[in-house]
């Protein structure tokens, strides 16, 4: 493949090849205002040569903190292509996290996007003696500020300008200094989340995004007529490929929303080609559509439902170009003028070519819906470390339980422990300064541990199970992978959270948390009276409900050879919401195994016993701070043995 | 001044005119925007107001405070030109006047807001603010009806202007909803749009926190800050918050029973003796 080194240089070809051809868009007081490809070229031009005129030098960190706006994508192009290092933040971060990652890498400038960022960056600037200048995007509230310092792009972008007018030979210099760029060396850093432990700055080199987001184009045939909307955080590598990467090796346009509460008015107005969204965006909008469906007219609601149940039956079909009869093909017709299109106008998803989730487990039902209206909606599997790319579902394969072959040019393999590893050219440099992580994660040969445990089905496709760390092992030798029992509950509406247990154990049992959203609406709907959140868990109807759920979910593992020895066999429902503030939970909503294995070990215990009920006192933290104690008696639950189950099904 | 309307210029060009002005410092505030001179205000026999003189200067963010049927909305709506003082004179930008129907006193740069929502509800966020522009429309019935023209010039300079307003409160995402069905902390929002779209010199702005919560009280708070700073408006405000009179105001106001008793900083009232007695100490 014949690739330029570095992506400033394909900046530079995008201006001469779709010289015309609109690049970016960004809404701004009501109206969509766009930049040609040459434009921005003479944009980010400026904006370097503005840099260079501050001093900026090769190697230097640039921190970038902000929401998806024009100037924030240009300054990534406007640094790398005088040889300086982008390092995008999450800009939802209070200024005690960021303050760890600006120092860790050394951040000489920040551009902001607003007040509110240089705030936070000035509120710890006495810890970060390497940085010197502070620029922002959106003047207000900034008037009063050190003028010296902290400055706007624009005028930085003036004196770019000004300097050109003083000397003509400015722009062939910088141009110069592009072809100075090497195609291997490290060209942005992102810094991962840190779920666990401190964020490391993931370094990736010209050659990596490139590669990786020309082969992501060939593979789902994007060229530069895609139109997207960036929405995602700059910091995450998914946008940085997506938004940054493809669109510059392939020419598409990228579109800005107003504002992040205004995006899907936003999206509805572009209606993107390509769209990429996390799993809870998909079930933030069924809900929205559900919510107003129950809402409508009884005719439009007949008319939805009987519509949604023809695409149910043969949407994916219609999608995946598989035979359908013609009756059902005329059904299906009529539903997409009545409702399929209407629907999709509104999501912004009218002109979705392909449309990818990643990042967690989306639930089954939510993922058909959205094929069943004919959205080419797939799933694939990504680290930061790989340039996003390692595994995605090539269109008409695809299955709510696994994430794809393997990308183009990406080899997987699964190790001993039934971890994934996977070699490619997207395979990042190494950790800044942790030479430890990196020689623990990424092998001599290339090979770089995803730390998730997975295995490759029949079909060639990659199916993750669970963090690698959790996936234990039954007395019997069978697998027990926590998170993928887990995962397959939640997706139940009535039930929010799940821990299951079973390593080093005979078998496998689970604490369920309610959703008492939907449980207590359901509860409504029969009559069911409960004071609290405890009684209604509590509740034997309630139990039998959440029963014939695991039933269900039992079935389902047992039809996997895999996993088919951990089905669930005594479950009790908890008597408190599991709660962050009582430490049960991480602030992103993720389970704390070890914390929650030690609170409640006596009902742990309780259930690998005889017992039917088990009391347990809990301390719990209000709102407020203040401390108290739940008192229970908790009823543990065993269900009826699993063989019979799996003929019916 | 470098308006955000000279930077975004509307049809999507990119030259973006460079700010060039040096930054702009504090202000010291020597004109007097609006002085009220004895004024006395009573219906039939019960006195709302009573002898009471202040001043607000130009650019500055003045409160007026005060127990319940301190006469604090009375006040309001006597400079507002809604109540006629039977007696005092108010100044306003260096004229005397005496009866003034509101819709002059809007013409004249005066705008305010309600204590209770008095919005038009069943039309959309853009629509309320862009209501607010109805008196800097010159063209006629018929030219609007045709909407071609200078009509139409006038509708899209008015328009982005609106746009600037609905950007600057961040109530874009809310822009074609219809405002009847909004939140009471967003529907409070674009009242000030609305408010804020006519320009005025002098905002008034009649208990502009009230029933909010913790969160809504303080973006609030910011937008009138930056309203003032960024704009230089002149702000009048009524407030029951302490906190956030003490925050916002350069001068204060305190009003009990129709009299003036106080006037000064937020530090200087808070200290007053007679403040403390008649509000802040045994209120609650």
């Amino acid at each position: 493949m014949q690739t330029l080194p570095s992506l400033p240089h394909y900046l530079l070809r995008n201006a001469e090849l779709h010289t015309n051809r609109v690049a970016m868009r960004h809404k701004d007081l009501g109206i969509w205002r766009e930049w040609t490809w040459a434009s921005v070229c003479a944009e980010v031009q400026a904006f370097a040569i503005g840099l260079l005129e501050l001093g900026l030098k090769p190697g230097d960190k640039v921190a970038i903190i902000g929401a998806n706006r024009p100037k924030l994508y240009w300054s990534f192009s406007a640094i790398q292509s005088i040889g300086g290092i982008p390092v995008p933040m999450y800009s939802d971060a209070v200024a005690d996290e960021m303050v760890y990652v600006l120092e860790h890498a050394g951040v000489r400038f920040a551009i902001c996007q607003d007040q509110e960022q240089i705030d936070k960056v000035l509120s710890v600037i006495e810890q970060l003696p390497l940085l010197e200048t502070l620029l922002y995007d959106e003047p207000r509230g900034l008037r009063d500020y050190d003028p010296e310092r902290i400055l706007s792009v624009d005028e930085v972008q003036k004196r770019g300008r000004q300097a050109v007018e003083r000397n003509s030979n400015k722009p062939v210099e910088w141009r110069m200094g592009i072809d100075e760029l090497v195609s291997d060396e490290l060209c942005v850093m992102l810094y991962t989340s840190g779920t666990t432990g401190r964020p490391k700055g993931v370094m990736l080199s010209h050659n990596n995004l490139i590669v990786t987001s020309i082969n992501a184009n060939a593979f789902d045939t994007l060229d530069h007529t895609e139109e997207t909307i960036a929405y995602l955080p700059l910091a995450w590598v998914g946008d940085h490929v997506f938004s940054y990467g493809q669109s510059l090796t392939a020419g598409y346009c990228v579109c800005c929303p107003e504002s992040m509460e205004a995006i899907t008015e936003c999206r509805r107005e572009i209606a993107p080609t390509y769209f990429f969204a996390p799993p809870r965006v998909f079930e933030t909008l069924l809900t929205t559509i559900t919510v107003a469906m129950e809402d409508a007219s009884r005719p439009k609601r007949a008319m939805f439902n009987h519509f949604i149940e023809v695409a149910k039956r043969h949407g994916e079909a219609v999608l995946n170009g598989e035979g359908v009869p013609p009756m059902a093909r005329l059904q299906y017709a009529i539903g997409e003028w009545c409702v399929y299109g209407p629907l999709k106008n509104r999501l912004g998803m009218s002109n979705v070519r392909v449309a990818y989730t990643a990042g967690e487990a989306i639930g089954p039902d939510i993922f058909r819906f959205y094929r069943s209206l004919g959205i080419n909606l797939k799933q694939l599997y990504g680290q930061t470390e790989a340039s996003v790319y390692i595994t995605a579902q090539p269109d008409g394969q695809i299955d709510a339980d696994t994430v794809g072959t393997p990308s183009i040019d990406v080899e997987l393999q699964i190790a001993e422990n039934g971890e994934v590893l996977y070699r490619s050219p997207g395979v990042f440099l190494g950790y800044y300064q942790n030479d430890e992580a990196t020689a623990s994660t990424k092998t001599p040969e290339g090979w770089v541990h995803t730390g998730d445990a997975g295995f490759i089905d029949d079909n060639g496709h990659l199916r993750i199970i669970d963090r690698a760390k959790d996936v234990g092992k039954l007395n019997d030798g069978s697998l027990f992978a926590p998170k993928y029992i887990e995962n397959k509950l939640k997706f139940f509406s009535n039930v929010k959270e799940v821990v299951a247990f079973g390593d080093q154990r005979d078998f496998v049992t689970a604490f369920v948390n309610i959703d008492l959203t939907a449980v207590s609406n359901w509860a409504e709907r029969n009559n069911i009276v409960y004071a609290s959140y405890q009684e209604l868990a509590g509740h034997p109807q309630v139990y039998d409900m959440i029963e014939k759920h695991i039933e269900q979910v039992n079935v389902d593992l047992a039809a996997e050879p895999r996993v088919a020895g951990a089905c669930i066999k005594r479950f009790l429902i908890l008597h408190k919401e599991l709660d962050a503030d009582d430490g049960e939970l991480t602030r992103t909503q993720k389970v704390r195994r070890k914390f929650i294995n030690e609170r409640y070990e006596p009902l742990i215990e309780a259930m690998y016993s005889d017992k039917e009920t088990q009391f347990v006192s809990t301390t719990v933290v209000f709102e407020d701070g203040r401390q108290g104690t739940i008192e229970a008696d908790v009823r543990i639950m065993t269900l009826p043995h699993i063989a019979p189950l799996k003929m019916a099904s | 001044m470098t308006t955000q309307a000279e930077m975004m210029s509307i049809e999507g060009r990119n030259d973006m005119p460079a700010d060039t002005e040096p930054y702009a410092q504090p202000a010291v505030r020597t004109e007097e925007l609006l002085s009220v001179e004895h004024v006395s205000l009573s219906f039939g026999g019960v006195k709302a107001v009573t002898d009471i003189s202040f001043n607000i200067m130009k650019g500055e963010v003045r409160a007026i405070i005060g127990p319940n049927g301190a006469g604090k909305t009375s006040m309001l709506n006597v400079i507002n030109g809604f109540y006629h003082p039977q007696e005092g004179v108010i100044n306003f930008k260096g004229k005397p006047r005496r009866r003034m129907k509101p819709y002059e006193a809007a013409a004249s740069g005066i705008a305010r807001t309600f204590q209770n929502v008095a919005l038009f509800k069943g039309m959309s966020t853009l629509d309320n603010v862009m209501s607010g522009r109805s008196l800097k429309m010159h063209r006629g019935f018929f030219w609007q009806i045709l909407h071609v023209g200078p009509a139409r010039a006038e509708e899209i300079r008015h328009r982005r202007r609106v746009e600037e307003i609905i950007d600057f409160l961040e109530i874009a995402h809310i822009r074609k909803q219809s405002v009847g069905k909004l939140p009471y902390g967003l529907q409070k929002r674009v009242e000030l749009g609305r408010a804020m779209a006519m320009e005025p010199e002098l905002l008034l702005l009649d208990e502009p926190m009230a029933g909010m919560n913790l969160e809504e009280k303080e973006d609030m708070s910011r937008f009138i800050i930056d309203l003032n700073t960024e704009f230089g408006t002149t702000i009048a405000l009524i407030e029951h918050d302490m906190g956030v009179v003490m925050d916002l105001a350069d001068r204060v106001v305190v009003l009990d029973y129709g009299k003036k008793i106080a006037d000064g900083t937020p530090q200087e009232v808070q200290a007053n003796q007679n403040v403390i007695d008649a509000y802040l100490g045994v209120a609650h």
